[in-house]
């Protein structure tokens, strides 16, 4: 930054003829400093870095009524996901035993999280056709949203497909059966 | 015995660079924000690991509130003069179509849609207003979406689905159903961006997310 010279020096007044004060020309910057960061932390704070992303979504065309039309789902390879109210999420594997043993709970995340139940299921089913060539054909996961879930548990299920690589899921009407079976494992 | 005296330094700072770099960065975050665009319509949307960025322009969004009341978005200014010309017509509403044109969105049932657009945009409050009829006995999204359809000749556009985190099923699936109606089954989803979670397949494959 400038300075002047303040020293003196340069011609020299003669005896008694008083040096008119000088008076610096410095700055004190630091309220200007502190305005700055203020500012800055504003800006920081209002700004919104992320935009919204777009998730891909394909739904298959299911008007069709012929039942002969519809895609035939191995029971090896299939695992149902049931989506119920509060955050509750069951799942079973194949088909639903009529006892209902076979239906499990599950949760978004932590211990026992769907994710893990994904992975499980698909490596199993991945393994039973390690010799063909897409291993993974058979794995079919079926999303049966209940009436009572929210918005954010099929997006977070929906997006568990791309975080695990299923190639293969659906989103299909929940049947009377296994509304009830959620309505009750709900209220307990 | 004297002591030789050490100088004493000034505890003063040169503040000047301070200064330079707080301007410096206030002069970017000044220029590179963008305030959050007002919305008439509340909307806390879930995350994905989609990386996708939304469209921006020329795109037709729907939007679910948190009480499951559905809204319609569409961007371009002529894809709205077609719409209404369109629904003017089969409806026989007769609706203001400068009204329509100048409308961010449209949140009412078909017979109300005159008294929505007499309100003006500023007026409009997204709470207060009904939504699209959108359910399984009444789905007027259907016909908005034809309507939409035939204004981009039937060719390919962005739609977009913007829904509420805490907004039910119900609702979620009769959109659903008024895309399929119209034999849309491609469609994106508004999300927050979230990080892929360690560990997972995508997370070992990136690459394979693409499409």
């Amino acid at each position: 930054m400038a300075e002047l010279d303040t020293s003196g020096g340069g011609h020299k007044k003669g005896p008694g003829v008083k040096k008119g004060k000088k008076l610096s020309t410095r700055v004190d910057l630091t309220p200007m400093v502190d305005l700055g960061f203020l500012l800055i932390t504003f800006f920081i704070f209002t700004t919104t870095m992320s935009q919204p992303t777009a998730m891909k979504l394909t739904m298959p065309d299911d008007r069709l009524d012929n039942p002969d039309q519809q895609t035939k789902i191995s029971e090896d390879g299939a695992l149902t996901i049931l989506i119920g109210d509060k955050d509750h999420i069951w799942y079973y594997e194949g088909q639903l035993a009529t006892d209902g043993s076979n239906f499990k709970s599950a949760s978004y995340n932590g211990e026992n999280s769907i994710r893990d139940v994904i992975m499980k299921r698909k490596s199993y089913v991945i393994s039973r056709n390690g010799g063909s060539k897409e291993p993974d054909k058979d794995f079919v996961v079926v999303i049966k949203p209940s009436k009572t879930c929210k918005y954010k548990n099929i997006i977070d299920i929906l997006d568990e497909m791309s975080i695990n690589l299923v190639k293969r899921y659906a989103l299909v009407d929940i049947s009377d059966t296994e509304e009830q079976l959620v309505k009750q494992s709900d209220a307990q | 015995m004297g002591r030789a005296k050490l100088p004493r330094k000034s505890t003063t700072i040169d503040m000047t660079a301070m200064c330079d770099v707080a301007f410096l960065l206030l002069s970017f975050f000044i220029l590179t924000t963008k305030f959050k665009p007002s919305e008439a319509i509340a909307v806390t949307t879930p995350s994905s690991v989609a990386a996708k960025k939304a469209p921006k322009k020329n795109f037709v969004m729907v939007t679910i509130d948190s009480d499951g009341k559905v809204f319609l978005s569409i961007d371009n200014r002529d894809i709205r003069e077609k719409v209404i010309e369109t629904v003017n017509l089969t409806k026989n509403l007769n609706a203001n179509d400068n009204a329509f044109i100048n409308a961010d969105y449209i949140g009412t049932s078909f017979d109300k849609l005159s008294s929505f657009l007499s309100v003006p945009q500023e007026a409009r409050i997204g709470e207060a207003l009904p939504g699209i009829p959108c359910n399984d006995t009444k789905n007027e999204l259907t016909e908005w979406i034809a309507a939409v359809n035939k204004a981009y000749d039937y060719k390919k556009y962005d739609l977009l689905l913007k829904g509420d985190n805490v907004s039910k099923y119900p609702s979620f699936k009769a959109v659903l159903n008024a895309f399929k109606d119209n034999n849309i089954f491609k469609f994106q989803i508004v999300t927050n961006p979230e990080s892929v979670p360690k560990g997972s397949d995508l997370f070992y494959n990136p690459k394979s997310d693409k499409e």
